[in-house]
C-alpha cells in the first residue's frame, strides 16, 4: 500500500482553482511575508530579545500551502524558523511578537522567544530550538489520536538540516511500524545554517527515504501555493485514514540563517536566483492576470501592513515580565516554586 | 604584549596544534567554510583544508561518535558541539562511549579527543541554547573539564587538552568571545590541572569558574573598597579539580563561597560546597555558601535571563552577610 515515492518536484499545477477562493491564501502568505519584515524591524529597534531570529520569507507557500488544510483537534511541531507556519495556523502576531520582544503579552509570557512559540490551543505543541527535537511528539500525539479514535492528525514541520538527525529515521519507522495519523512535513529551504543541501548528503531526494520506511512521500514546489496544498491535501487525507505520510517542499531562504548572518557562504547571483522563486509575488501576479483588481491587491497588502504595524506597537508597549514570574511553571501550578538563591542565602546566613 | 580577544585565542591555539600536528583535526557543524557559530575557527580552513576542518550535517551522535572512533584510532580530533545544550543529542557518544572506553576495556585504550563547546547565558538565547551543563559532564568519570575563564588560559587550556591520553570537554562561555586582554602567550602556563589563585585576601574565598570570575574579581574589587579582602580562585579545570589550593584558600581564611552560573542542585558549587565542608571542617568559622543560578531553566526575557544566574552584585551582597 506504499504509494511509489515520486521522482521529484510535481510539475506547476495548473490554475484551475478560481480566483475568490486563492485570494485568501494570496492573503495568508502576505501575512506570514510582512510579519517576518516586522520582525527584522523590530531587532533593527533593538526590541527584540537577542538576535536569534530565523524568518521563513521564502518559505510563505509551505507554511500556508500545509498551514490550511490543518483542522480543529489537529496537532503539530515545529522548529526555530516556525513563525509563519504557527501564523498560517491562526496564531495572534500580536501575542508572537510580544514573545519574540521577551514580553509578558507573549504566547510563553517572554520565557520562550521567537524559536519556542506555542499555543495549545491551537494544536501547537511547540517550537524547537533543537534540530529534530520536535519530530517525535507528534509519533506520540499520533498515537493518542488513533487510540482515542479523534480522527485528528499530527504535523511535524522541520527544515532540511534535520534530514540528517537520526531522531527523524526512528521517528518515520515507528509512525509508519503503527499506521499512525502522523505526517512529517520538510520545508526545503537549501541551507541549513551556511551548508547547503548537497553539501550535507548525497540523498537529496528527501521523500525517497521516507518512502523507504513505507510512508506516502512526495516532493512538491514550495513557489506555487496551490501546488503545495494539493499536495498537502493528499498527505494529510491519508494520514487521516491511518496512512502516515511525508512532503518535502522545495523553497528559498531569501536571508540569512539569523538576524547577524549575512550569508557569505553563498553567492550573490545564488541568492537573486533563490529569491525570483518568490511564493508571494508569483500569487500576486496570478491573481493579476486572472484580472483581479491591482487595488484590491493593494487594499489587502496595506491591511496586513496595518496589522503587523500593530503587531510591533502592541509588542514594544507591552510590559517585562516580573522578575519573580520566572520561579513560576518549572513545575505545576500547585506545586511550589524553586526557592530563589537569595532567598536561600539569606536564610542559610541568618542562623546563629 | 599583545592584545587578544578569547576567541583569537582559540583560533590561535586550533591553528598552531593543527600546524604542529597532523594528527589533529576539527570536526564539526559550520567549523569550516562558515569558521564557527561564534567564529572560533574562522579562516582555519584556508590553510589546514576541509580534510582538516571537517564540516558535518547536523548530526551530533556522529559528530561526537566520529570523533570517538577517529581518537581510538590513532589521530587527535577536536569535535565541536555548536551549543553545550546538543549535548543532550551526542550524550551516548560522550558518557556511554569516549568516557568508558580505556575503563571497559581494561585499559587497552584511550579516547584522547577533546570536545570543544560553548554554554552560559548573556544572548538572549532561550531555554534550549543559553544552559550551563558542566555537571553532567563532571559527573560522568572518565571525562576531564576545562573551563577558561581568560583569554591566556582559552589558549593554553586548549593546548594542553590536546595533550591529554582522555577525552576532555572543553566548555567555552558565550559571553566571553569577545573578552579582549593583554596577553603574553609565551609565559608558561600553569601545570594541566592546577587553579589559579586571580586575587589574594584574608577575609575569605570565592571558588569560581568560566564567566563568573571576572564577576567575582568585580565583586572583589568593591568588597576591597569597603576594607573586605576576599581570595578569588580561579579552577581552570574541574576535572582534574585542584582541591589542595581550595583547601590552602579555605583553610587560611575560614569563610568560603562557591559561585557558578548553574543551577544549583547538584551542580558544581554543591559538589565543591561539599568536599569544602568535609576536608576543611575544622577550619569553616560559617557554612560554605552557593552563589549559583536560579534551579529554572533559562527565559529569552532579557530581563528574566540576567535574573537566573549570579552576577557581580549578587556575589558582593552575599560576601558582606557571610564576611560581616
Amino acid at each position: 500500500m506504499t504509494t511509489p515515492a515520486k521522482a521529484g518536484p510535481a510539475p506547476a499545477t495548473p490554475v484551475t482553482t478560481p480566483a475568490p477562493e486563492r485570494l485568501p491564501l494570496y492573503r495568508e502568505m502576505r501575512r506570514v511575508r510582512t510579519f517576518e519584515e516586522r520582525v527584522g524591524e523590530l531587532f533593527v529597534r533593538g526590541e527584540s530579545a537577542g538576535s536569534m531570529l530565523h524568518l521563513s520569507i521564502g518559505e510563505e507557500g509551505a507554511a500556508v500551502g500545509v498551514g490550511t488544510t490543518m483542522r480543529d483537534g489537529d496537532t503539530f511541531t515545529t522548529h526555530h524558523r516556525g513563525h509563519g507556519i504557527f501564523l498560517a495556523r491562526g496564531a495572534d502576531p500580536r501575542r508572537m511578537m510580544a514573545e519574540i520582544g521577551g514580553k509578558e503579552t507573549g504566547y510563553c509570557h517572554g520565557k520562550g522567544g521567537s524559536m519556542h512559540i506555542a499555543d495549545m490551543s491551537l494544536g501547537h505543541l511547540g517550537a524547537n530550538a533543537i534540530v529534530g527535537g520536535g519530530i517525535p511528539a507528534v509519533v506520540g500525539a499520533g498515537l493518542v489520536a488513533r487510540r482515542r479514535r479523534s480522527g485528528a492528525v499530527s504535523l511535524a514541520f522541520f527544515g532540511d538540516g534535520a534530514m540528517q538527525q537520526g531522531i527523524l529515521y526512528e521517528s518515520m519507522n515507528m509512525a509508519a511500524l503503527w499506521d499512525l495519523p502522523v505526517v512529517f512535513v520538510c520545508v526545503n529551504n537549501q541551507w541549513g545554517m551556511g551548508t547547503r543541501i548537497d553539501q550535507a548528503t548525497k540523498a537529496t531526494a528527501l521523500h525517497e527515504r521516507a518512502a523507504a520506511f513505507g510512508l506516502r512521500a512526495e516532493t512538491v514546489d514550495g513557489v506555487d501555493v496551490l501546488a503545495v496544498r494539493a499536495a498537502a491535501e493528499r498527505i494529510v487525507g491519508a494520514a487521516r485514514e491511518g496512512r502516515p505520510g511525508f512532503l518535502a517542499i522545495d523553497c528559498y531562504r531569501f536571508f540569512g540563517h539569523a538576524r547577524k548572518d549575512k550569508s557569505p557562504y553563498r553567492t550573490e547571483e545564488e541568492e537573486a536566483e533563490g529569491r525570483r522563486r518568490d511564493p508571494v509575488s508569483r500569487a500576486r501576479d496570478e491573481l493579476l492576470a486572472e484580472g483581479v483588481a491591482e487595488e484590491e491587491l493593494d487594499t489587502l497588502d496595506r491591511e496586513v501592513a496595518t496589522e503587523m504595524d500593530a503587531a510591533i506597537d502592541y509588542a514594544i508597549a507591552s510590559a517585562e515580565p516580573q522578575l519573580d514570574s520566572m520561579f513560576r511553571d518549572v513545575f505545576a501550578p500547585d506545586q511550589p516554586e524553586p526557592e530563589p538563591v537569595r532567598t536561600r542565602i539569606d536564610r542559610v546566613l541568618a542562623r546563629d | 604584549m599583545p592584545m587578544l580577544t578569547y576567541r583569537e585565542a582559540l583560533n590561535r591555539a586550533h591553528a598552531e596544534a593543527l600546524r604542529a600536528d597532523d594528527d589533529v583535526f576539527v570536526i564539526g557543524e559550520e567549523v569550516g567554510r562558515y569558521g564557527g557559530a561564534y567564529g572560533v575557527t574562522k579562516g582555519l580552513i584556508e590553510e589546514f583544508g576541509p580534510d582538516r576542518l571537517i564540516d558535518t550535517p547536523i548530526s551530533e551522535p556522529a559528530i561526537v561518535g566520529t570523533a570517538v572512533g577517529a581518537a581510538m584510532a590513532g589521530m587527535r580530533p577536536i569535535a565541536e558541539l555548536m551549543y553545550v545544550d546538543f549535548l543532550g543529542m551526542a550524550m551516548d557518544q560522550l558518557c556511554n562511549q569516549a568516557a568508558k572506553i580505556r575503563y571497559m576495556f581494561g585499559g587497552q585504550i584511550g579516547v584522547p579527543m577533546v570536545l570543544r563547546t560553548q554554554g552560559g547565558t548573556g544572548r538572549s538565547a532561550g531555554a534550549q541554547h543559553s544552559q550551563s551543563l558542566e555537571a553532567y559532564v563532571m559527573h560522568t568519570p572518565g571525562l576531564r573539564l576545562c573551563m577558561p575563564a581568560t583569554v591566556y588560559d582559552a589558549y593554553h587550556l586548549l593546548r594542553q587538552a590536546l595533550e591529554q591520553p582522555d577525552p576532555v570537554v572543553f566548555i567555552e562561555h558565550k559571553g566571553l568571545y569577545a573578552l579582549r586582554e593583554e596577553v603574553d602567550l609565551d609565559e608558561p602556563p600553569p601545570a594541566w590541572g592546577e587553579a589559579v589563585v586571580r586575587r589574594e585576601g584574608r577575609d575569605g574565598v570565592l571558588v569560581a569558574y568560566s564567566r563568573v570570575v571576572h564577576h567575582a574579581m568585580a565583586a572583589a574589587e568593591t568588597l576591597a573598597g569597603q576594607g573586605i579582602e576576599v581570595s578569588v580562585i580561579d579552577l581552570r579545570t574541574l576535572n582534574p579539580l585542584d582541591f589542595a589550593t581550595v583547601r590552602r584558600e579555605v583553610e587560611k581564611t575560614g569563610k568560603a563561597m562557591v559561585v557558578s552560573e548553574g543551577p544549583m542542585t547538584a551542580g558544581v558549587g554543591a559538589e565543591l560546597a561539599a568536599r569544602i565542608s568535609e576536608e576543611c571542617f575544622d577550619f569553616l568559622e560559617d557554612p560554605v555558601v552557593r552563589v549559583t543560578g536560579e534551579d529554572i531553566p533559562i527565559s529569552v526575557s532579557v530581563e528574566l535571563e540576567k535574573g537566573s544566574v549570579p552576577g557581580a552584585e549578587l556575589i558582593e551582597e552575599t560576601a558582606r552577610k557571610l564576611l560581616a
